[in-house]
């Protein structure tokens, strides 16, 4: 445990070592922010309550997207490339050499990959937004242990994919065409572009029901109240749910890989 | 864990250059190496294939995701569907081509980081040509077919009165609204000598100024418009000449005439372009890795 405590905090620490692109990924989700936000207002003032949404909560769940877009890793990003490359070079077959468990491992460095990008890359674009518009913030103090804790399984189920992604490389040997389908489905399922609520008929009940929704949808349906009581255990564990089965999916895929790898001498 | 080093392959075919004009050069030479990593990406025919009709789809979701508020209002900011689809059509086309063109010059950061660029500087040859066909991909093919599909739909839907100064406008709305997005992307680079890890702010204007221009100008607050019409002059990519040719109004009460600018006012970004360039290029400072 205390190791992967320490590999979840060197995961942290890496990705603080690189202010300037912090600064400039912060820049970029509020010029992205202020984009989506005026042409939510216009869709908004259309037709107020719409998805049953009001105006502010409409802004509020553009800004969460932005925020949360690193931490979710809502298009890709992160452990993944490294973990490609390492199959790809064969470097994979020194980490399964370890005494660590090689899912849990790149699991614990992506958690602190999250939670420095919720507190490099969330904060200030949520500020700035809430300095431009009127956002709906949670008005009951429970609502922000609550809405981490969501935050948190939609780490994991981004993590989860991103990992079966990754893993895919052992047949595919580029990993370039699978990591495409899943930056594509991650940016338009989490409803990065536009609320799940908002997609018509079965289309919305696919995408409401696929895990990607784990990573935006919840999380933001979470801080905007929608989900209280027996509403929050089930959303909690609809992403539970999901985290569970997408890891043990990996692991499974995991176990059949490593029976792939031959070992070349040299 | 071991790092594996990287060892970029450049390859740059050896060429000798007879003395001509600089500009004369650069294309040369940016059509030697563009040629040269075409025939790199046709070498892995399926792959190419693969990752244009990929990138064919992570534009056309920004347009489903258009096309999915249109199924809730009938008009937004005052614009129907085929309008916005113009404007669209119009930014997506422009920024496509200059994204082939130009699109690897966000790259530029990381080879000042890592120290790749001084490759570049010792070759008798522009350094920018190098820059902008470094890992030229063909398969941004696919934005731009998107781009020109809706397009397509909107000149096709739309009910427009058309006379033979609109019908010259669009190609020259294309062409210089490229030329545009091509200096904002030099003007970008030019940025990254300074701050090196910086290509996401370069990003917030070329993607960010293609997604807001997706949208009417009447969506947004009055100083954006302007910010975008005076500072950074986006809104002569495609916001004043496809309202020229819908016969709509203009923001900012701008008189009708502005409409047949963007040839000027892409012009004067590259003068303003290549300044930065030259002045990012003279302050450049190897890591010496």
């Amino acid at each position: 445990m205390r190791l992967y405590a320490v590999v979840a905090a060197g995961g942290f620490r890496r990705y603080a070592t690189y202010r300037i692109a912090t600064v400039a990924g912060v820049f970029t989700n509020t010029v992205f922010g202020f984009i989506m936000a005026y042409t939510y207002v216009a869709l908004w003032d259309e037709r107020p309550q719409l998805g049953g949404y009001d105006m502010s909560q409409a802004l509020t769940y553009v800004w969460l997207g932005q925020a949360l877009l690193m931490t979710c890793a809502m298009m890709g990003g992160g452990f993944e490339d490294e973990l490609i490359e390492r199959i790809r070079t064969g470097d994979i077959a020194v980490d399964l050499y370890r005494p660590v468990d090689l899912q849990l491992w790149w699991l614990a460095g992506d958690l602190g990959r999250a939670a420095f990008h919720l507190l490099g890359r969330g904060i200030v674009p949520m500020l700035l937004g809430s300095a431009a518009f009127d956002l709906a913030l949670p008005a009951s103090p429970g609502i922000w242990p609550a809405f981490l804790v969501s935050v948190a399984l939609g780490v994991v189920v981004s993590f989860a994919i991103r990992y079966l992604v990754a893993l895919s490389a052992f047949w595919l040997m580029d990993g370039a065409g699978a990591a495409q389908i899943a930056f594509l489905a991650g940016m338009f399922f989490s409803g990065l572009l536009l609320p799940l609520n908002l997609f018509p008929g079965l289309l919305g009940e696919v995408a409401r029901a696929l895990p990607w929704s784990a990573l935006l949808q919840v999380p933001a349906d979470v801080f905007l109240g929608k989900h209280t009581g027996w509403g929050l255990v089930r959303a909690y564990g609809f992403q539970a749910g999901w985290a569970l089965a997408l890891l043990l999916a990996g692991r499974l895929l995991q176990s059949a890989a490593t029976r792939r790898v031959v070992v070349q001498g040299g | 864990m071991a790092e594996a080093v990287a060892v970029d392959v450049e390859g740059g075919p050896a060429v000798v250059f007879a003395p001509r004009s600089r500009v004369v050069e650069g294309v040369r030479a940016y059509g030697l190496i563009a040629a040269m990593w075409l025939r790199s990406t046709m070498a892995y025919r399926a792959s190419f294939v693969m990752t244009a009709v990929g990138n064919f789809a992570a534009t056309a979701f920004d347009f489903v995701a258009i096309m999915l508020m249109f199924s809730h209002v009938d008009v937004l900011g005052g614009y129907t569907l085929p309008e916005i689809a113009l404007l669209y059509g119009a930014a997506g086309t422009a920024f496509g081509l200059a994204d082939l063109v130009m699109g690897s010059m966000d790259r530029l950061g990381r080879r000042v980081r890592d120290g790749t660029l001084d490759t570049l500087l010792v070759r008798p040859v522009p350094v920018l040509a190098q820059v902008a066909a470094d890992r030229f991909a063909l398969r941004r093919l696919g934005r731009i077919t998107q781009g020109l599909l809706v397009l397509g739909y909107a000149l096709v839907t739309l009910d427009i009165g058309w006379t033979v100064l609109k019908v010259v406008m669009v190609p020259l709305m294309l062409l210089s609204g490229a030329a545009i997005f091509g200096a904002v992307f030099v003007a970008g680079a030019a940025f990254q000598f300074f701050a090196q890890d910086a290509s996401e702010v370069q990003n917030s204007f070329t993607y960010g100024g293609n997604t807001l221009l997706q949208y009417p100008p009447t969506v947004f607050a009055k100083d954006l418009v302007r910010g975008v019409t005076f500072v950074v002059p986006l809104a002569f990519v495609n916001w004043l000449p496809a309202l020229y040719v819908l016969g709509r109004e203009y923001p900012l009460g701008l008189p009708d005439w502005v409409a047949f600018l963007p040839p000027v006012v892409a012009a004067g970004c590259w003068v303003v372009a290549g300044l930065a360039w030259r002045a990012g290029l003279r302050a450049y400072r190897s890591t010496g890795s």
